[in-house]
């Protein structure tokens, strides 16, 4: 206990206390539950990612035929594009909810001056939103999954695989735009980050391999976070798994402990508790 | 004066102040996509060779309507629902001489004027990266305006129905991106199993791609581009005259 606590001040410069954290989460899902628009707006998140891969995927896919991958194989545009649009809708489900509903709960609700009035630290706060970020992410996913199960893009036990890599790319971007958000002046801030997030979703080697980019945009693609929830995920989906991938992955881990650490530093000093 | 000009310029005044975001949020979407499908899929699209023209000049008029119909919806969305909700601007209105149809009217031609810049810009792109073959790009933006007002009528009807502003999101993700994907915006309507393709010729978006589509182009007759100019009116007219009803049972104490 005492070497998690001291890990926990080092890192993130606070305390934490996971069953304080969840305290947080639940508020999320106790709202989620009881008011009608916001959930309306949360099961409309299902269909959206849906939409994108019957969109893109078999209609897109119709012009293009199919996709031949690095080992040779032959495989349908759908199957090839659908791990890329599970990485998207695990990041635009925690995004959703770090950046307009945390910046709207920081910065007009005043609603963490009352939290931060309970036992609750900071550190509690960030990773309560987290969780719950993170989450909303992972129920997005499993509908996304069930999809494409369904329509034969993947097989039931790798779809199993992939959802430990769709909580990992949640809780990286869940943390990436609590970060981000919390040094934002205004909701027109907001809209840079719905920009980027639209450039990352398309830009991602999203719709074919990086080696159809031009060389100058490939270098900075490999660097962006998208890009390697894509790799991981498309590696599992279409069973070509390698080494590489735990690179990415250690990427996506680092990302999400340093931005968690400038989360719980800024509520902090937004509220000088 | 008339009143109807007056809620046009409290809307600019508003507009005043946040143009630059505005627009480039506006250009931002379809910029990217024009160049992000257009580099990366458009090469395997153009490989397998099915659509017989490069995939750009296909998809850039399609994605000047679509883009253009969600900023449409966008705009009379939320700030319609705010005049009626937390500002309650629409109240201080009505008591003062614009009439319901003066608002309406007012709203109408602001959402003609703020598309308008996007269209203009967005067209010019076009132009610059040989998606036009014809002197009708001209009428790229009133085609623009067109789709936009279609879109805008019933969204008028729409927010003045909801009670809370997160059924604008619900709206646009259960209208609007079925309606990219039946209107041929992305791939030619052909691909759709012909069972479900009739339900393209009553969607307003379907009738402002073609319509975009021929104007860029040149290829296309007056006849068809009569009937999708009236299709367009028509959404328009029919949401307007909802919205109408919405308005003024919402405004009467």
């Amino acid at each position: 206990m005492a070497a998690t606590a001291f890990l926990y001040r080092s890192v993130l410069g606070d305390e934490l206390l996971l069953a304080r954290a969840a305290a947080m989460t639940s508020r999320n899902a106790t709202l989620f539950r009881s008011a009608r628009s916001y959930s309306m707006l949360l099961i409309s998140g299902f269909a959206e990612p849906i939409f994108y891969l019957v969109l893109v995927g078999w209609g897109v896919g119709s012009l293009i035929g199919g996709m031949t991958l690095a080992d040779g194989r032959h495989v349908s545009y759908l199957s090839y594009v659908a791990p890329a649009l599970l990485a998207f809708t695990a990041m635009s489900g925690a995004l959703a909810e770090t950046t307009t509903n945390f910046f709207g709960k920081l910065r007009y609700q005043r609603q963490y001056e009352a939290v931060l009035n309970t036992p609750l630290t900071p550190g509690d706060v960030a990773f309560g939103e987290l969780g719950w970020a993170m989450l909303r992410g992972l129920l997005y996913c499993t509908a996304f999954l069930v999809v494409m199960v369904a329509l034969g893009a993947t097989t039931p036990l790798r779809a199993l695989a992939a959802v430990p890599v769709v909580v990992l790319v949640g809780l990286a971007f869940g943390a990436l735009g609590m970060a981000i958000s919390s040094f934002m002046r205004s909701w027109q801030d907001l809209d840079y980050i719905i920009a980027v997030e639209f450039a990352f979703f398309l830009f991602s080697a999203t719709f074919v391999p990086l080696q159809a980019y031009p060389t100058a945009l490939q270098v900075i693609v490999r660097v962006t976070p998208l890009y390697q929830g894509v790799q991981i995920l498309r590696g599992i989906s279409l069973g070509a798994p390698s080494w590489s991938l735990l690179g990415n992955a250690g990427y996506l881990v680092v990302l999400t402990i340093v931005t968690m650490a400038i989360s719980t530093r800024r509520i902090r000093r937004l509220f000088r508790t | 004066m008339t009143p109807a000009m007056a809620v046009l310029e409290f809307r600019l005044a508003k507009y005043r102040h946040y143009w630059r975001s505005a627009t480039f949020n506006s250009l931002a979407t379809p910029v990217l996509l024009l160049f992000g499908l257009g580099m990366s899929v458009g090469s395997y699209v153009n490989r397998h060779g099915s659509l017989g023209v490069p995939y750009l000049e296909f998809v850039a008029p399609g994605l000047l309507a679509s883009s253009t119909l969600q900023l449409a919806m966008t705009e009379s969305g939320a700030p319609v629902f705010n005049s009626f909700h937390w500002e309650r601007s629409y109240f201080g209105m009505i008591i003062a001489p614009p009439r319901t149809v003066d608002i309406i009217a007012g709203e109408l031609a602001y959402q003609a004027l703020r598309i308008t810049p996007t269209a203009v810009i967005f067209t010019a792109l076009m132009a610059a990266f040989g998606a036009v073959h014809s002197f009708w790009a001209i009428a790229l933006p009133l085609v623009a305006v067109l789709v936009g007002l279609a879109g805008a009528g019933p969204m008028f009807a729409y927010s003045a129905s909801v009670s809370s502003v997160s059924m604008m999101s619900v709206m646009l993700r259960f209208s609007l991106l079925p309606m990219t994907m039946f209107a041929g915006v992305f791939f030619p309507i052909t691909r759709l199993p012909a069972g479900i393709r009739p339900v393209a010729y009553v969607l307003p978006l379907w009738h402002g791609v073609q319509l975009s589509r021929a104007a860029a182009s040149g290829i296309g007759t007056a006849t068809a581009a009569c009937g999708h100019v009236l299709v367009l009116l028509l959404w328009c007219a029919a949401g307007v005259a909802v919205a109408h009803g919405r308005f003024v049972k919402q405004l009467t104490p």
